[in-house]
């Protein structure tokens, strides 16, 4: 891949990437509070369910024998609370759920909306399969810590606050003990997470890297097999898995430190706690500290402290345990944000003219270009081209002949010259209304998993079953179409077998033929066709030529010899221009070219 | 799932290495709490500074061993799990590669790639869970129970009937979640394929203006995936609160039945109050079973999809030749009759046979069958009846690297990958770069690639974009005619080149390979004319058969073919 893409921009930080995330959540946020109230709703009531179960255990403690009544009523307490609190959490489970899945889909939304506005240069110079690895497994990765830890981290704030509270309460002395070592945990985590995010977006980064080659390789796979090259292949494939399985374990390898580490610190609290309160309690019992001091602790006090230093420390544990999937999870977003980070297409300029009615004069002036800067395709390049003429393009391969389409269609913009479409430059028109002029048929066919119909009309929506039908006569397709057991309706997949080049390239052309676009272009639009078909279709092509502006680029010289205008294209400038007659009086380039089919 | 432990038997000894450790730190940091209770209620209490730090100092201890032992029990899973899943995906990788051309179609290629990435992805992280998480909540139930039953079995048992209840629970929602997640994967599937699709035919879409079809398809897919996804989490959201539900309900009915034996004197309170603390870490182990189980859920649905390709048994078994094949020839088609769906039939009656060194051209419209005949000749499928040669022997009877040993080969559609116009040739072939170079200059190819400012070494991009489509197709048959095939054929592989270069290109190669069979398949007369066979198809029927001049006499077709391309030809 080419790294043009590497600009000198600001470094993505934690804080941008967690604010950012933040405001997916909270624009949900209806949700999120009735998922927040959820949450301390069922926490509240699971708590509720051991005082009860207390009580009970107290009736049955009661002097004088178990005083069922009071067990019963009990019993049937707590099987409200824990039935109540089941429902909630189910229903706070399915809040999460709804609320997870919202943000992800409009997350998936918005990169493929992203995409399809990002230039064609994007899709020339990244592979399909780490584009399609932000859409699965960077997205998935963001999912499962939404809908997994997100709910995690919030009751442990409620949790940690709450117990902090209580502890306050009992003794402030003690507390210092967690003003010790809290701040210990939160600088080592910050400390570890530095080193590990990196290697998360390492690993993010290799696993595009994986899907991007799988998916490659795959679309190859007959040629592979044809070749005998399994061996070969499976060794690369080898080669980039074995890399990112490295980058896998080093960001598990190097996580994995953190939560024992994180887990030791607090247990090192509690024994503090443990020994300190001790110590104090035995102070207090002997009369060293008075009753009236802060230092004062009785041994239920010591009892409660532990209990709520264990609930206290059991989030912070937890958290870290969940962490690295936060990071990972962050360096998941870190690349979804970049893609909908990417440069689009240059927008339309606010003056940008509306392009209604269209009589197809195409007027290329000193056109220059190049896919790089160092290295230009295109010099100076001019033509003009009348409504209803057409120019042929012809040179040797590699020319620029197709860099000319990419231009006229501004899927890459000129560097210098000006393309004038009706007489306003192109880059001062509406780019959606500027392609609406054109119909085009590639060398290289698409079509995509679909119906043979819904293939044919995707050249013009509102066209009526008949103008399909139509149009597919037209390209000489229609019976090939009528003898398939579907008809129409036979879903193309992926590479069908049943269905050749050719066949693929007629549908494309029965598709041109529903356009109603004033200007044409053809690039080898009749490659793959036999010329026996591809005379059969002449006539519907020269009606669908007629009064538009076309430019060919085709082998045969029936349609070339016709042109109004013949370009001779070679090494990225004209060489020779003019009709077939003028050329071959001119005895160029394009003479010799001419007699070398004779020979 | 079964195929799992294939995977993890080689890994045994590091597994239980790695879960003793974890075993070892797991109860290192649950004696803590006993201490820390045995500290409160025994110790404190004596006054003696020294007990108090000697049991201070035996819980840092335990902390430590705690620390260490997760600390290296987790790194060892994360090798475990990264050994585990490197074998895993090179094994489905290599065997997608070798899946025939049937059932690659069977599979499409969207799902084939979700299945070595998003599927792995699955399984991998339940492995390295398992590995983290799922010891400590096993012990906890385990040790909870045991001493709970020490301590009183009637009531332990009362709270052990539940388990039942659980397990049929869990085990029915797991009949229901793997069919659910299954259906998820698929609109992995479906959202991979819009997404693949658009990548690649983005030329298309901005010049029709279709980006608002495309989000509306793509908008399709992305429904129905998260329309699935949060049907299964629906259904799997069950679990931990049914799990919790019934395990507080055992609770309840130890304090129920605990309430009648402490009336007749055959419980005590102590015990009772006892029994409930361990009943609390015994629900807790189970909610993070639960959660493991999900996790289970979504793992078996991905386990099956790729035990499906891992299972996928070749359909072209290597057969016994019969012996009956005439050795003089190189290619023999006896016969042949093939049908790709097995509803109409592709090709008819095919026969032909040529010698060695002998050039064959195939001529016919769209459609007719032509590249069927090269599929079958290389065997991406098997006829359906008659018999296709070389040298003599069936071709169902080579093994597949002897049999593509043989052959160099262009498609209509061939790839080219991101890498440079060398390795492009030379497809990780052993081929010297002298040999390379011969073979660019073979196919007319060698011009342009210095014409680069790198030479050979230019980076080609993926699916050869950077590319025109004559550059792409001599590339390609520079690199079937770099390894000296036996057999070369060019599928309509000429079609974007100038007749001229074409002209040049079929001199270079009689001369480069003159013991090489070639086949050609053309839409121009001139690029097969002087085949020493030209086999003209219709409706996947030879309806002609012979050299140029014979068939100019015979054969209309071809005629009308030769007739319209004569003058017409013209470069491009």
């Amino acid at each position: 891949m080419t790294d043009k893409n590497i600009k000198p921009e600001r470094k993505k930080t934690t804080k941008d990437i967690f604010i950012r995330l933040s405001k997916y959540v909270l624009k949900q946020w209806p949700l999120f509070i009735v998922a927040l109230i959820l949450t301390l709703v069922s926490n509240q009531l699971s708590l509720l369910g051991p005082r009860y179960s207390g009580a009970a255990i107290d009736a049955i403690e009661a002097k004088g024998g178990v005083d069922f009544d009071s067990v019963w009523r009990n019993i049937a307490f707590m099987i409200g609370c824990y039935v109540i609190s089941a429902l909630l959490s189910y229903v706070l489970s399915v809040v999460m759920l709804h609320l997870s899945q919202r943000i992800i889909y409009r997350m998936r939304k918005q990169v493929f909306e992203k995409l399809t506005t990002l230039p064609v240069s994007y899709f020339d110079t990244h592979a399909t399969g780490d584009i399609i690895s932000h859409l699965s497994y960077d997205i998935d990765t963001i999912n499962s810590t939404l809908s997994h830890d997100l709910i995690q981290v919030m009751t442990s704030i409620y949790t940690v606050v709450g117990s902090l509270a209580f502890m306050w309460q009992i003794s402030k002395p003690m507390i210092l003990i967690f003003a010790l070592t809290v701040p210990v945990s939160i600088f080592f985590t910050r400390y570890r997470s530095k080193i590990v995010r990196p290697l998360f977006s390492a690993r993010a980064k290799k696993y595009g890297e994986l899907n991007g080659f799988a998916e490659e390789m795959l679309t190859g796979s007959r040629t592979i097999s044809a070749y005998g090259m399994q061996k070969v292949i499976s060794s690369r494939f080898n080669k980039i898995n074995n890399e990112a399985m490295d980058a896998f374990y080093k960001a598990e390898y190097n996580s994995a430190l953190l939560f024992p580490t994180i887990n030791l610190i607090n247990n090192i609290s509690l024994t503090l706690v443990a020994i300190i309160g001790g110590i104090l309690y035995m102070y207090s019992q002997n009369g060293t500290v008075l009753a009236t001091s802060v230092f004062f602790i009785t041994l239920g006090g010591v009892a409660q402290f532990v209990q709520y230093s264990r609930k206290f420390a059991g989030p912070i544990n937890e958290f870290s345990n969940i962490l690295h999937e936060i990071q990972s999870a962050f360096s998941a977003a870190e690349r979804v944000f970049a893609i909908l980070d990417e440069e689009p297409e240059k927008e339309d300029s606010p003056d940008a003219k509306e392009l209604k009615n269209v009589s197809g004069d195409v007027c290329l002036s000193n056109v220059t270009f190049g896919y790089t800067e160092d290295k230009t395709i295109l010099k100076n390049v001019s033509v003009n081209a009348k409504k209803g003429q057409t120019v042929a393009i012809v040179g040797p391969t590699g020319a620029g002949k197709t860099t000319i389409i990419n231009l006229l269609m501004r899927f890459y913009d000129y560097q210098s010259g000006e393309i004038l479409i009706d007489g306003i430059p192109s880059v001062n028109l509406k780019r959606t209304d500027l392609r609406l002029a054109f119909n085009m048929v590639l060398q290289d066919t698409w079509l995509f998993c679909g119906t043979i119909y819904d293939n044919i009309v995707y050249g013009r929506k509102d066209s009526t079953p008949e103008e399909v039908y139509a149009a597919a006569k037209s390209a000489k397709i229609a019976s090939y179409i009528e003898s398939l057991p579907d008809g129409y309706n036979t879903v193309l997949s992926d590479d069908g077998v049943n269905i050749s080049k050719g066949q693929k390239q007629l549908i494309t052309i029965a598709r041109a033929f529903l356009s109603k676009a004033p200007i044409l272009i053809l690039d080898e639009a009749t490659s793959n066709v036999d010329s026996r078909t591809e005379i059969q279709i002449q006539n519907a092509m020269t009606e669908l030529m007629k009064n538009k502006t076309c430019f060919i680029i085709a082998h045969r010289l029936s349609t070339i010899q016709n042109a109004d205008t013949i370009l001779v294209v070679k090494g990225g400038s004209i060489i020779e221009q003019g009709n077939h007659q003028q050329l071959i009086n001119q005895g160029g380039f394009y003479c010799s070219l001419y007699q070398s089919q004779f020979m | 799932m079964k195929w799992i432990f294939t995977y993890l038997k080689p890994l045994l000894l590091r597994i239980t290495v790695g879960i003793t450790v974890k075993i070892v730190g797991t109860v290192a940091e649950l004696i803590i709490p006993f201490l820390l209770s045995y500290i409160l209620e025994n110790v404190i209490d004596t006054n003696d500074i020294n007990r108090i730090l000697l049991f201070g100092a035996l819980m840092a201890v335990f902390a430590i061993i705690a620390c260490l032992g997760n600390i290296i029990a987790n790194r060892m899973a994360a090798k475990t799990t990264m050994i585990f899943s490197t074998r895993m995906r090179k094994d489905l990788f290599s065997k997608t590669l070798y899946l025939s051309a049937r059932s690659t179609d069977r599979f499409t290629i969207p799902s084939l790639e979700s299945r070595i990435t998003s599927d792995t992805y699955n399984v991998q992280n339940f492995i390295g869970m398992m590995q983290r998480m799922g010891i400590r909540a096993p012990i906890l139930l385990l040790g909870g129970t045991i001493i709970t039953l020490a301590m009183d079995k009637k009531l332990a048992l009362v709270m052990i009937a539940t388990l039942p209840l659980i397990f049929i629970v869990v085990y029915g929602i797991s009949r229901m979640g793997v069919p659910l997640y299954s259906t998820v994967q698929q609109s992995v599937d479906g959202m991979v394929r819009v997404v693949r699709e658009d990548a690649q035919g983005i030329r298309v879409i901005k010049a029709l203006s279709k980006v608002d079809y495309e989000n509306d398809r793509y908008e399709q897919a992305n429904l129905a995936l998260k329309r699935n996804e949060t049907k299964a989490g629906i259904i799997m959201g069950v679990v931990n609160p049914i799990m919790t539900l019934l395990m507080n309900m055992g609770i309840v009915a130890v304090i129920g039945v605990s309430a009648y034996f402490v009336s007749t004197n055959q419980s005590s309170v102590t015990t009772v109050i006892a029994f409930m603390q361990y009943f609390t870490l015994i629900s807790m182990a189970m909610m993070s079973l639960s959660r493991m189980f999900v996790m289970y859920t979504k793992c078996a649905a991905s386990a099956k999809r790729i035990s499906q390709v891992m299972g996928q048994v070749s359909e072209l078994e290597e057969i016994a030749d019969d012996g009956k094949g005439d050795k003089s020839l190189h290619i023999s088609f006896e016969d042949v009759t093939f049908s790709y769906l097995g509803k109409s039939n592709n090709l008819k009656n095919i026969s032909f046979s040529l010698k060695k060194g002998e050039t064959l051209g195939i001529i016919g419209t769209t459609g007719s069958g032509k590249s069927t005949i090269l599929r079958l000749l290389m065997r991406f499928y098997d006829v359906d009846s008659g018999v296709i040669r070389i040298n003599g022997k069936d071709v169902r009877s080579y093994n597949r690297e002897e049999l593509t040993a043989m052959f160099g080969v262009v498609f209509q559609n061939d790839f080219l990958y991101a890498d440079s116009i060398e390795e492009n040739i030379r497809f990780g072939r052993d081929i010297s770069s002298e040999d390379i170079v011969s073979a660019a200059k073979t196919a007319q190819a060698h011009n342009f690639i210095t014409s680069f400012s790198e030479g050979y070494t230019h980076s080609v991009s993926t699916g050869g974009t950077n590319l025109s489509g004559g550059q792409r197709q001599r590339l390609l048959i520079s690199r079937a005619i770099a390894g000296r095939p036996q057999i070369l054929i060019l599928d309509d592989s000429s079609s974007a080149l100038d007749y001229k270069t074409d002209a040049n290109l079929r001199q270079a190669l009689s001369q480069a390979l003159p013991q090489s069979t070639v086949i050609t398949v053309a839409q121009r007369v001139s690029s097969v004319k002087n085949c020493d066979l030209i086999l003209v198809i219709e409706d996947g029927r030879i309806i002609g058969c012979g050299k140029h001049k014979e068939l100019m006499e015979k054969c209309s077709q071809y005629k009308e073919i030769s007739d319209s391309q004569m003058g017409g030809a013209f470069l491009d």
